[in-house]
This record gives structure tokens, sequence and C-alpha cells, in this order.
């Protein structure tokens, strides 16, 4: 039943590295970090990578395959052909720390600048009604594992550290949309704010973000596009989009 | 090695980010205590977030007859009246105000048609009790606090210019050792995963919120964190811990594919309809009935089926007993040669709701088995079988406060607490548990500091921890910490498992001490800097101590009650349900130590019906009724 898979796995640390061929044996139904794991246990007992659940429900394992942001624990090893060579390296677009564990604090620290969650002052516990169909809205954007896929995809920030500053990513524009669309949030100019201070406007709407979310939340067409429409008080256009997707954009719509 | 020694001064540390440890540090921080939050993962990864249920609560919004009376029942009821009765009841009275609370904080719970927090069925509890958000509860419930504390950051910020003045998560810091001067606790030790480098807090208060102990066993739902590192931080820092025999297998893990087997299959798949059967296609649960509960379970299909709209007139499906009741179940099954392809038995909602309904309602259970089983629910069964899944005993602590008892100073909240679900815990009873007993443990631990005062880290103390954490890179005899952790797990897989025998945890209590000395031996290759197999040298030594703990507490209690079965004394016998058993550490071996279980108050005690309490008490007890 086991099979052999060769991995080609990046070691190294903030300064220096490579990518380093290893052979390992694959079990039926394994998924890729099982095999890393394997490695790790048998071969490179200092290979460093974070997991927690091994079930698509932390967003602790997200590495690159092949290069493609993906989770490791939801990767099946019988997605590769036999013989094939795949390639596991860290996030591109957060610094690295040790082998395929990088430095995701920027995520936190953007957090840390959305206004939080305000109730009206004088809802009391307990009082709040919400119809289910107004929840799921904002239910969806809170489907969300902190996997930081999306933001590692975003090729606003993974080329660009210079746009670190004044782009929240993808994973805040969610967060804010989460805020705008919750029924008793009250306060009220979240997608300006999301325009204005966390770079809203630098996104093209390229739906990379979309793509690797393994979650599969729309974040371009239910958080990014309908906020964008909205702040600019102009019909959003698709064409016009995506005629600008390759197209280097300067901030602002 | 001289290396770089952080050093950190917090009126309380708070170990674990997971929901028990975050909701501690929301109330000291709002007590107005300057508190650390530390964590073995990044922020917000903590087990709580695998939660899938529910939380439990008796707010009554489903069925309005709930109410903390009944909760109160269920939970004494689940736990076989092992419970700590005095937390069994905070717990049941608190819990509503503790899941509003969240709402006040931004969670979005599932809605009832009236727009209330939507309630759903879970195994043991008789009305419909947990509050849920599909079947992500547990990221629910973390992702709000987490955002709660980043509210109070803010807020610290606005007023100070600083956000992380009085609240600060350390993540990815691995503590190692409380320490402890003039017979107080001084502060914590340890390392950070990243560097290797060391770190001390100066702390008068440390809180417990380091949830289970999972990673004992072979097959089970946890992730790595749970090796138990609270329950031996106690231990060691001389701490008592109670009911170690009582651990919980949730009956219902994947067996297949090998990679997934002891992965969570959510109760909610039985609280929604799904049913259980053999290789033969019977419903075998019907013949499992125990006579405790025989009023409260339909003995039919029919009138288990009817249940399912007709809750008032018919007794549940015996799906829904208690998860110890279940386990044993299709563990009798399998070893009986009816179990399935892979060894577990079938599990199949697919024949009862239609398929948008199973992947709205249990969207990531869809998705879990379709993406790494190949199998998809909602046209096939599951293959499941009993996985490792929850500790019911943990640091002994004083009900009110969760002062750890023995240690002043320390403060035990969550997983790692012990004495709520005596023998055997109710799904949804966690998630409550944390958020109950957090605060509790917040408000301890305030009030403790306040009254207190500082206790600084001494010298002597720095560098007895800092002569441990060299260990593993300065002995040598070439033992593979991979290699001890996976004998380890078969061990109590095999001699401490699901169904107990007086010799086989003598044999488990011989391994268990060879391993220890091995453990003397490991040595590990390679530096500091996130260096896994370094980490797990640390964390061996904490399973053993839990295992051993387990295995100690499950040789002397001789009965068979909740999470704990011997082969040996089928029954469960009312003269042992007066008895906690506690361990203790010398720093050479567990001792174990019979203490009486406080008994209920007559207000409690008349809660129940008297021919339930008969089944479970001597006559002396039901003649005396109540200890007041
Ligand atoms: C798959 C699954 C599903 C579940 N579903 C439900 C459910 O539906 N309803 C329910 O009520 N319960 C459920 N449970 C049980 C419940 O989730 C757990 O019991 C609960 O989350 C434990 O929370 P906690 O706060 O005690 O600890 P955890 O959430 O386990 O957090 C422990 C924290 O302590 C930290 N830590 C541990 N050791 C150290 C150390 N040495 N140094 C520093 N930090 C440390 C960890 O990093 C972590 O942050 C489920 C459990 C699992 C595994
Ligand atoms: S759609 Fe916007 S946020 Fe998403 S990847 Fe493209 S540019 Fe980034
Ligand atoms: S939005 Fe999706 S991809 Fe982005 S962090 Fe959340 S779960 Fe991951
Ligand atoms: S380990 Fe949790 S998402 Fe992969």
């Amino acid at each position: 039943m086991a099979r052999k898979i060769n991995l080609r796995i990046w070691r190294g640390n903030s300064t220096d590295g490579a990518l380093q061929d290893v052979t390992v044996d694959a079990m039926e139904g394994e998924v890729i970090l099982d095999v890393i794991h394997r490695v790790q246990a048998e071969q490179m007992n200092d290979l460093a990578v974070r997991w927690n659940c091994k079930a698509g429900k932390c967003g602790s394992c997200s590495m690159e395959i092949n290069g493609k942001p993906r989770l490791a624990c939801m990767t099946r090893v019988s997605t590769f052909e036999d013989g094939e060579t795949v390639t596991i390296t860290p996030l591109r677009a957060f610094p690295v720390i040790k082998d395929l564990v990088t430095d995701v604090s920027f995520n936190y620290k953007k957090a840390m600048q959305i206004p939080a969650f305000q109730p009206p002052a004088d809802l009391k516990p307990g009082q709040a009604r919400m119809q289910q169909i107004d929840v799921e809205r904002s239910q969806e954007f809170r489907k969300c594992i902190e996997c930081f896929l999306c933001q590692d995809a975003c090729h606003v920030i993974r080329d660009h550290e210079e746009n670190k500053k004044s782009f929240a990513g993808p994973r805040f524009f969610i967060r804010i949309a989460e805020l705008d669309m919750h029924p008793l949030d009250v306060i009220r100019n979240r997608k300006q704010t999301a325009q204005e201070e966390h770079g809203l406007g630098m996104c093209n709407i390229t739906k990379c973000c979309t793509e690797v979310c393994p979650e599969h939340i729309k974040i371009t067409d239910n958080a990014i596009i309908p906020m964008k429409e909205r702040v600019v008080d102009v019909k959003y256009d698709p064409l016009r989009w995506l005629g600008s997707v390759i197209r280097k954009r300067d901030g602002i719509l | 090695m001289s290396r770089s020694l952080g050093r950190y001064a917090y009126d309380v540390v708070v170990i674990g980010a997971g929901g028990a440890g975050l909701r501690a540090a929301v109330e000291a921080r709002e007590a107005g205590l300057s508190v650390a939050i530390i964590c073995k993962s990044l922020f917000g990864k903590a087990h709580t977030v695998m939660a899938e249920g529910g939380v439990s609560a008796s707010m009554g919004n489903v069925n309005s007859d709930d109410n903390w009376m009944v909760h109160f029942r269920d939970t004494m009821r689940g736990g076989k009246f092992l419970n700590h009765y005095r937390m069994a009841e905070l717990h049941a009275k608190e819990a509503p105000d503790r899941v509003w609370e969240l709402e006040m904080w931004g969670a979005l719970f599932d809605r009832t048609k009236e727009g209330k927090i939507s309630q759903r069925n879970f195994g043991g509890h008789e009305y419909p009790r947990l509050a849920h958000v599909g079947d992500r509860t547990g990221l629910e419930l973390i992702r709000t606090m987490q955002q709660r504390i980043v509210a109070l950051q803010q807020n610290d910020e606005k007023e100070t210019g600083d956000p992380e003045k009085f609240i600060k998560v350390f993540a990815e810091l691995t503590i190692t050792e409380i320490l402890k001067d003039n017979g107080k606790v001084s502060g914590v030790y340890g390392y950070w995963r990243e560097s290797g480098d060391e770190v001390f807090f100066d702390s008068p208060a440390v809180i417990l919120a380091t949830g289970g102990i999972g990673k004992t066993f072979k097959i089970t739902s946890n992730s790595w964190e749970g090796t138990g590192d609270g329950h031996a931080l106690a231990l060691k820092a001389g701490g008592r811990l109670k009911d170690m025999e009582f651990i919980q297998f949730h009956p219902t893990g994947m067996v297949w594919p090998p990679s997934v087997r002891g992965l969570l299959v959510t109760e909610s798949v039985r609280g929604d309809g799904g049913v259980l059967t053999n290789s033969n296609g019977e419903r075998f649960m019907f013949n499992y009935i125990p006579d405790v509960f025989k009023d409260k379970y339909a003995d039919n299909e029919a009138e288990a089926d009817r249940w399912y709209t007709d809750q008032t007139n018919n007794r549940r499906p015996p799906e829904l007993l208690p998860r110890d009741e279940v386990a044993r179940a299709i563990n009798t099954e399998v070893k009986a040669g009816r179990g399935s392809e892979h060894g577990g038995v079938y599990l199949d909602v697919s024949k009862r709701l239609p398929a948008e309904v199973i992947k709205k309602k249990l969207p990531s259970m869809w998705h879990q088995f379709y993406e790494l089983a190949g199998v998809d629910i909602t046209k096939e069964a599951m293959e499941v079988g009993p996985t490792c899944h929850y500790v019911m005993g943990g640091v002994d602590v004083d009900p009110d406060s969760t002062a750890a008892v023995g240690v002043p100073g320390l403060f035990a909240a969550g997983e790692v607490a012990g004495g709520m679900h005596g023998s055997n815990r109710l799904g949804g009873n966690s998630l409550s548990d944390l958020l109950v007993f957090g605060r509790r443990a917040g408000i301890g631990a305030a009030n403790y500091v306040k009254s207190a005062g500082a206790n600084p880290v001494s010298d002597t103390s720095l560098k007895a921890a800092q002569e441990k954490i060299e260990k593993p890179f300065t002995q040598t005899g070439g033992e593979n910490p991979y290699a001890l952790h996976h004998e380890l797990q078969e061990l109590t897989q095999s001699l401490v498992g699901i169904i107990r025998t007086k010799k086989e945890l003598e044999e488990a209590l011989i391994k268990i001490a060879e391993l220890r000395v091995r453990i003397g031996k490991v040595s590990v290759s390679g530096g500091r800097e996130f260096n896994p197999g370094f980490h797990l040298s640390f964390d061996l030594d904490n399973m053993l101590l839990v295992a051993e703990s387990t295995a100690l507490a499950g040789l002397t209690r001789e009965e068979s009650r909740g999470g704990h079965t011997r082969d040996d004394f089928p029954v469960m016998s009312s003269q042992w349900r007066q008895v906690n058993l506690i361990c203790t550490f010398d720093g050479k071996k567990v001792s174990v130590e019979k203490t009486p279980l406080p008994s209920m108050p007559k207000e409690l005690f008349e809660l129940f019906d008297p021919h339930e309490l008969e089944k479970y008490m001597t006559a002396a007890e039901m003649s005396k009724g109540g200890s007041n």
C-alpha cells in the first residue's frame, strides 16, 4: 500500500536556506502534512512546521505546495502523480523564521487596526433578535480560519513589502465587511475607512484570494466588490475591472 | 552556553489561549490587572477552535421548559453523580449569561424563527440546549474572545498610547515550570518555540488553562498541544490531580483512512438524526440501554424516530445516550465481529436528511469526509469508532474561585481543571465550562493578587528551571523522542484504554516506569531554533506523568463508571461513588489517595426523584437526604 513520494523541502532560516530533496513513504489516504511529519520523525528531526487540528479547521499548516498557497493537512498525496516531485516551501509573503514556519505577525498587527465590534448602547444581553437570513452574510466571513493563504496569494503584498504598510489584505477586508454587515454593529463608516486607511482601493479584484481560500469564502464577490461599489458610489462595472487585472494600479480607484 | 534570558512582570499570567484562558484574561483585565496570555501555538489556534457541536446553556429558546435545574440534573446524571455538585450548579446557573455575553462581543450564533439563539439536541441533554454556529461553534467562541481582547487592547491604546500595556499575548512560547518562592507562586519559566531562548515571568498569580491530554493516546481527536502540560505543571508545583482515571472516549472518531484515524465526527450528526448500525445492518444501540436510563430512552425504532418531531410524547433515541455508553457499545460490537470494514461501525445521516440540509447543518463534517476520506455523507454512511477525546480529571480546585488546592497563587479552569464533569462529560458542557470557570478564574486571581501582593522570583528557583531546559541537549544516550512518544501511545492505548483490567494496568505502570528511565536519555539533534524534537522532549515528560496518574487511579478504582471501565469490576458501586482519587507527585513517582466526594446539600438533593438517586447512592446517603 505504501508508495514512495519525492519531496523537495525548503530548509533554512531568515538569512539563508535551500531546497533539499528527500524520499519518504506515503500510505493510503495520507495528506502532505502526514508525509512531512514522517520526514520529521525519521530523517529531519528538527524540521520546523506548524500544525494543530489536521482537519482544515485551525489554519496553522499554511505553506506553498508546488508554488500554490495551501493547507498541508487538506492536500492529499494521491492528487500527485507517481514519481512526481512535490516542492514544499514556506509562505512567500511573510518572512521566514525557520524551514516552513514564517512570521505572520503582520496579520495580527492589521487585526489590531480595525475598530472592534460595537453593539447599540442600550442593548441588554439576551435581548438581541436577529433573523437567520440577516446573520448569514456575516457568518460567511466568520468562517475564516485565519490561515492567511489569501494574504499570501494577494499580489499587492506578495512581492511588494512596501505596500504592507497601507494594505490590510483580503483577510481583513472580509473582517471589515463582516462588521459592516453585522446586524448589531453601530459603527457606520467602515467602508470609508476600508478605502481610506486599509487600502481597499489597491485591490484590483484579481480574485486570487478567493481561489485559495480553504473555507470557500467568496472574498471578492461577497465582501470586496460590494464594499467597493458603495464606497465609490458608482456602479461597479466588471468588464472595466477585468480589463485592468494586469495593469499596475497606483492606489485609489 | 549563554543565551539571552527574557524577563517580564505581570499581575497574572494565563497559560493557555483556548476558551478558558481567553475568558479568564478578559475578566482579569477588566478587574484592573495586567495580564500575560501565553500559548504554544499562534493566537487563535488553540484546541477550542476545533469544537464543533455547540455550547450548552439552558436559555430555553427552543423548549421553554428548560432551566438551570434541568441542566444541573443532566450534568450530574451524565457524570454518574461523581461531579463536584457545586461546580455543576455554578455551571448550570451561569452558562446562559456567558453565552449572551458573547453575543454582546460580536458572536453570531444560528437563530430560531423568533430571532433568538437557536439550540440543538445533544446526547444526555433533556432539551435542545446547545447554542451553535453550524458545526464550527468553537471557532466562533475563540474568535469572539480573541476579538474581545483586541477590543480591550484598542481601549488601552486610546488611553495610554500602548495597546499592550495591560494585556499582551505571548504566542509560541512553552511554559516548562511554575516557579514558587516562600511557598507561593512567584512566576513561570519557559522557552520561545521560535528561537529556543528562555524567558521567565514574575507573577504572583498563574491561571492554568492548558486544555487536555489526548496526545498520550494513539487514537485521539486532540492536536499536538494536548500533552497534559498543565496537569503535569500543577503536579510538579505541589498541586493535586483528581479523577484522572476518567477519560472520555468519544464514540465517533473517523477510522479510515489511517491518517485521519481518531479525527472527530461531531455528535451533532446523531443529534440531527444520524443512526448507528453494525455490519448486519442492525441498529444496535437499542441493546445497550442501561437500567438507570430506561425511562428516558426509547427501546424501539418507531418511538425513537418519532422523537425527532415530537419530544414531549416520546423517549429519545438511544444513539443519544451519554458518550461513555455509546463508546462501550461500539467497542463491544466491533469485538463481537459485527464491525465495519475498517474496524468501526456505521453512522448514517444520509437516509434521514436531504442532501442540502446535511450540507447546511454539518458543513465541516461533509467537507472533512469528502476531502479526507472520499466519502459523500449525503449519500453514504460514515465509518466511525471510539477516539480519546477529553479528560474529566484535572487539577483539584475550589469551585467558586478555581484556586488550586495546596498551591497558593495557582488557579485552573477549563479542561485542565477537575471535578465539574464527574466521571463523564456531556457534549457541549465543555465550551460552557470554559466560559463559566474561565471568568471565575479571572475573578479568583484578581482577588488573590489584590490581597497577596508581589512575590518576586528568586535566583534559586530560576537556576533550577534553567538547568532542566538544557538537559535534552547535554544528555547522551541516544533515545529518540518521537520513538518514545510512539511507544507511550501504544502502551496507553492498549493497557489504559476504554476497557481496563488489573493485570493490564499493573503492566502499564511497570512500562511507564521503564519509559521514565529512558526519557532521561533523550538527546535531540539540531539547534534551539524552532526544533520540534526539543519541544517534544518536554511534552513527553508531561505525558508520562499524566499516563502514570491515569493508570494508578484506574488501578485503584475497583468499579466501572463513566470514562473508567474495569472488565474485572464491571458494575458501578455506590461505595466508590463517595470517593475521589487524588494524585500527587513527590518528584520521583505519583501516589494516589482516596478522599471523600463532597455531598449535595438538601436544596440540590431535592431536585431529583429519589428513585433515581437510589440507583447511585447508598442507603445511608438516601436516608440523610443531603449534607445540611
Ligand atoms: C474535535 C473536538 C470537538 C469538540 N467539540 C466540542 C463541542 O462541540 N462542545 C464542547 O463543549 N466541547 C467540545 N470539545 C471539547 C472542547 O473543545 C475542549 O475541551 C476545550 O476547547 C478545551 O478548552 P481549554 O480552554 O481548556 O483549552 P484549549 O482550547 O485546549 O487550549 C489550551 C491552551 O493552552 C496552551 N498550552 C498548553 N500547554 C502549554 C504550555 N506548556 N505552555 C504554554 N501554553 C500551553 C495551548 O497552546 C492552548 O492555547 C471538542 C473537542 C475536540 C477535540
Ligand atoms: S482580489 Fe484584491 S485582495 Fe484578492 S488577491 Fe486580488 S488584489 Fe488581493
Ligand atoms: S479568508 Fe480564507 S484564505 Fe483568507 S485567512 Fe480566512 S480562511 Fe484563510
Ligand atoms: S492543521 Fe489545522 S488547518 Fe491544517
